[in-house]
């Protein structure tokens, strides 16, 4: 496989800080893939694997602007809702469906995830882990529901409504036989492979 | 940008109700310029009421076309960039071949012995016009309403024919309530004793009050509760309180009676009945049902935009376009933008579709590149 551009010479700096789990999902994708992005907002991953891997690429987005945004920059994205969207799909329509730090958000990721398997081949899925010590350390010392740079929303106007842990995921994957083909952990836009669940905080996991 | 409507000629076209209409002319009107591969020709198709004069500044009326807000240098429909043209559609009364036209057989307007006429045979003679230019294949087909019908029968009947659609605040069938504001026009124009049984080409009277009652009720369907509430409230119209009669009392009453008396100034009543009729007949699946049948073998992108407040043409058949589209896993971009224009929104909110469309036929014409 030739090495694509580098995908921080294609994606705004400021939504690579926000977004490092791009870095590990842009790497994964082959060229020519065919790829469907749950919760895509302004459609920036798409647009990258678009031009830079040659991807067929599919956006869903439930944020009316930021929909917007995604299609004026040409990615072919729709507005709706990810938990009811994708029954419409074929099985195996896609190569990689790609669910980018959404998990969390999602009514009912149980059904989201076995969804994500039937319509794709493989699954991408990332999320920010509520094991990380600096949330554990917020909660132990503050007594209140935890805000850091991972979780930045107060209580009440957070998107987040399921919180996991990388070890959460693990467990979920084992009960309901979703095949692990590869994790990856980041904190910051670094690597790490010691003592994911503490020092992890984003995973990025390659089902299928 | 000054333009002027052309009019090309047809020998016939074969109708599928099964007649044939020989012979056949289109008025169309074209912007900017047709590159050197032909790979950058845009055609716009208009709504029920609108004409070929798309663009620009007409050259003997001086006025604007109908979506001069989206067609122009540096628009959505950027002509520095693309080709477009817009013709008038079958069955018209604005330079296209339509009930007004003089029969060849008889030497008088058709009237009613013209020919039911479908969207898919006004899409079939915008075909014939584009072969006649010498274009293979279009860019984009776009347009708003009936011209969003139009857009999607030309994905479905020449998908080689063209790359994308933008179907904009449409349906892939009438429905129920669609239908019947239409019925309400057309009774309405032959309710009125003037319409006499479609023949009043002759005496020149046409059935004006019964023509501009249906564009009334036509006006209120493209309007929003809450814009007719911004625009007109409960104001009165030039008085300080009730007259106590049946003039007109409310500034809604004279901005309808406004419309009503200038569109018949401007449209011909057989047509309004043959458009509508048209519009009703239209049932992308032939009444199967099987939408996806129609997109078959789609390689054809689609950008389908609707509206938050259009209640005519609501978002809910939009999404069921999009979603059948993602059945046969079709390349559809979608978005229901927020607006409180109502059906109108297409044409006169159209900052936010500026976006969209600029965008999605920028990456559409770098994928024509590639291929």
């Amino acid at each position: 496989m030739t090495d694509p551009a580098p995908i921080h010479q294609g994606i705004h700096p400021v939504t690579l800080t926000r977004r490092p789990d791009f870095y590990v999902i842009g790497e994964i994708i082959p060229p020519g893939s065919r790829v469907l992005d749950l919760g895509c907002g302004e459609g920036e991953l798409l647009a990258w694997l678009a031009e830079h891997k040659n991807v067929l690429a599919r956006g869903v987005e439930i944020n009316g602007a930021q929909v917007r945004k995604a299609i004026a920059k040409g990615v072919s994205a729709y507005q709706g809702d990810i938990d009811e969207g994708l029954a419409d799909y074929p099985d195996k329509a896609f190569d990689y469906v790609i669910l980018s730090q959404t998990l969390q958000e999602t009514r009912a990721p149980l059904q989201v995830l076995r969804e994500m398997l039937r319509v794709g081949r493989r699954a991408i899925v990332s999320f920010p882990n509520f094991g990380h010590w600096r949330v554990r350390a917020a909660m132990l010392f503050n007594g209140q529901a935890p805000k850091t740079d991972l979780f930045p929303y107060d209580w009440y106007n957070s998107p987040n409504i399921h919180f996991l842990s990388i070890n959460d995921f693990e467990d979920l994957c084992r009960e309901h036989g979703f095949p692990i083909e590869k994790r990856y952990f980041l904190a910051g836009s670094t690597r790490i492979t010691s003592f994911p669940n503490l020092l992890g905080q984003t995973a990025v996991f390659l089902l299928g | 940008m000054i333009v002027e409507t052309k009019s090309a000629q047809f020998d016939s076209i074969a109708l599928e109700g099964g007649a044939t209409l020989t012979p056949v002319e289109v008025a169309y009107e074209t912007y900017g310029a047709l590159n050197h591969e032909r790979s950058n020709a845009i055609l716009i198709t208009h709504a029920f009421t609108g004409d070929a004069h798309a663009a620009g500044v007409a050259h003997d009326s001086g006025k604007p076309g109908w979506w001069d807000n989206m067609i122009g240098p540096g628009k959505a429909f950027d002509t520095d960039r693309y080709f477009v043209i817009c013709s008038n559609v079958l069955g018209g009364c604005r330079g296209t071949t339509g009930p007004a036209s003089l029969n060849p057989a008889t030497g008088k307007p058709y009237g009613m012995s013209f020919p039911v006429i479908t969207i898919r045979d006004m899409v079939r003679l915008q075909k014939m016009l584009i072969d006649r230019l010498g274009i293979a294949r279009l860019l984009c087909v776009a347009g708003g309403s009936m011209g969003g019908m139009q857009a999607l029968e030309w994905a479905s009947s020449y998908p080689e024919a063209v790359r994308c659609v933008i179907p904009i605040a449409t349906t892939w069938r009438h429905s129920a309530q669609q239908i019947a504001f239409n019925e309400v026009g057309r009774q309405s124009i032959m309710a009125d004793p003037d319409w006499n049984g479609g023949e009043y080409y002759e005496n020149n009277k046409p059935p004006a009050r019964g023509l501009a009652v249906a564009r009334m009720v036509g006006h209120i369907t493209y309007m929003s509760d809450e814009s007719m509430r911004e625009k007109f409230g409960r104001k009165l119209r030039e008085k300080e309180k009730f007259g106590f009669d049946f003039g007109v009392d409310f500034e809604v009453e004279s901005y309808l009676r406004y419309r009503g008396s200038q569109f018949v100034e401007r449209f011909d009543a057989n047509s309004y009945l043959y458009i509508t009729k048209a519009e009703d007949y239209f049932d992308l699946t032939n009444g199967t049902g099987r939408l996806a049948d129609a997109f078959r073998t789609v390689d054809t992108r689609f950008l389908v935009i609707s509206f938050t407040s259009d209640w005519l043409y609501p978002s809910y058949q939009s999404q069921e376009i999009v979603r059948v589209l993602r059945r046969v896993n079709g390349d559809v971009a979608y978005c229901d933008l927020q607006s409180n224009y109502g059906h109108d929104a297409f044409l006169v909110d159209v900052g936010e579709q500026t976006e969209l469309v600029r965008g999605f036929l920028d990456s559409t014409a770098r994928i024509a590149v590639a291929a």
